[in-house]
């Protein structure tokens, strides 16, 4: 018997695929399906399921197995040495300490002056332009990509280079050679940067790597896996919590009224949407018994991330938006070794985005329908490709 | 008593305990790893919120000790 194959595409912008909630809801919550790419997977779908496998070592990370999880259709072609999301341990713990530093919650909150600086100068740019204005390239795009390049050493007057090929290579539509062009384009940039930081020793996230005397492949391996995963990622989420808040304006009212109330908000809104919601994969090193089912060594292994952040064995009303929930358990972020570097500087810039705009411009409202909006449904990160908004003058 | 034990060498640096709650947890400006600032809470609500940074560690790295 095959497999059927996943279902990738959403139909909803926060509910999980209805195949993935069938998975769930069997006995065992555990089946396997067809990929992409051919092979032949075990879903995961629930909460406690994904955390076991997540903190598990007999699952590896290695991006190198032949048998690791793909989305795409052609086998990429690209293996950058040592990222960091490719790491077992022993390898894994050295290589994340050395940076990890860099984005403590105390020095995310250090970066607070400078993001706050950042959205106003957005804000204000977008004020002073036509309506409607598209919000994507407005506000959710420059500023976490403004950010992640500041702290990286990036220059500024790169940056619409690292959006469009950033952008290329997360999309499922992208060929083998489309990838491969813009992977390699991306790779020169950086390593060109990087040897010209070793010559120069920058004060910047990449300037201390290399201070610490990290090989410089290795440090353009890093800024490579930092710098897409500082754009896109954060962006998508300030498009649709945006678009959710002007959706619920009680929800809006309150948190307009209690700053507070944002960071729980941000919890809610990474949960119900599980942007990445195909990271959580892993390939089998050993034979392992999940949910009284037996993963074989060698066997790829795919966490249904959206279905399980919707589990109702984990969450009471799981498909509801409760902006005051407050759930951290959710696996948005990934768990285990690997959750996400950059958590606290997305909810930093979340918080302050929304704390900033909905202040700024109380009258702002979509100027397309929620439900109009070009979702990317067939993204591997998901999000709004453009967010038309408009508001009263004055602002 | 209980007391909140940290493994550094199991820790990622993600921050969830200090999320959780600052006045017991801080990260290493070296590593990003856990410093635990007061080992046995103070009082039932430091004790509720050791048990929800235990509980959301991505690392397991902080355990509950009697």
């Amino acid at each position: 018997m095959t497999a059927p194959a996943l279902q990738t595409t959403r139909r909803c912008p926060y509910a999980p695929l209805e195949q993935h909630t069938r998975i769930r809801d069997t006995d065992s919550g555990i089946s396997q399906v067809t990929l992409p790419s051919g092979q032949v997977a075990w879903a995961l779908s629930r909460l406690e399921h994904i955390r076991a496998m997540l903190t598990d070592p007999r699952f590896s990370s290695d991006r190198r197995n032949p048998n690791f999880p793909q989305f795409t259709r052609e086998r990429r072609a690209f293996l950058p040495r040592r990222s960091l999301i490719h790491l077992d341990p022993p390898e894994h713990g050295p290589a994340r300490k050395a940076v990890v530093g860099e984005f403590t919650v105390r020095r995310m909150a250090g970066l607070r002056p400078r993001i706050q600086e950042i959205v106003d100068e957005h804000i204000d740019a977008m004020l002073a332009g036509p309506r409607p204005a598209d919000l994507v390239q407005a506000l959710s795009l420059p500023v976490p990509s403004l950010v992640i390049c500041e702290q990286l050493g990036v220059p500024y007057h790169d940056h619409d280079f690292f959006q469009t090929r950033s952008k290329a290579l997360l999309s499922r539509a992208l060929t083998a050679e489309g990838r491969k062009q813009a992977l390699a384009e991306l790779r020169d940039y950086l390593g060109d940067l990087i040897a010209k930081k070793a010559a120069e020793s920058t004060d910047d996230l990449l300037g201390r790597q290399l201070a610490e005397g990290n090989d410089p492949e290795d440090v353009v391996s890093l800024a490579f896996t930092l710098l897409l995963a500082g754009h896109e990622t954060t962006a998508n989420m300030i498009s649709l919590g945006v678009v959710t808040l002007l959706e619920s304006p009680e929800d809006l009212a309150a948190l307009r009224e209690d700053s507070a109330r944002t960071l729980p908000a941000i919890e809610e809104l990474l949960r119900v949407y599980t942007i990445a919601e195909f990271a959580n994969s892993r390939v089998a090193v050993e034979d392992v018994e999940i949910g009284g089912v037996t993963i074989r060594a060698g066997d790829p292994v795919v966490a249904l991330s959206n279905a399980a952040n919707h589990d109702p064995s984990a969450f009471g009303e799981a498909d509801e938006i409760k902006l005051d929930r407050g759930a951290r358990n959710h696996v948005a972020f990934g768990f285990g070794i690997h959750q996400c570097l950059g958590q606290n500087l997305a909810r930093m810039e979340l918080q302050i985005v929304f704390d900033t705009l909905f202040r700024r411009i109380p009258t702002l409202r979509l100027a397309t329908p929620a439900d109009k909006l070009p979702y990317k449904d067939d993204a591997l990160i998901y999000g709004i490709h453009e967010v038309p908004v408009t508001w009263e003058e004055p602002a | 008593m209980t007391r909140i034990v940290a493994n550094p060498d199991r820790c990622v640096g993600a921050g969830q305990c200090v999320l959780t709650n600052p006045d017991a947890f801080d990260q290493s400006e070296e590593d990003g790893t856990v410093v635990v600032l007061q080992d046995t809470p103070a009082d039932d609500e430091a004790l509720k919120r050791a048990r929800v940074a235990v509980g959301l560690c991505p690392s397991r790295a902080l355990s509950l000790t009697e």
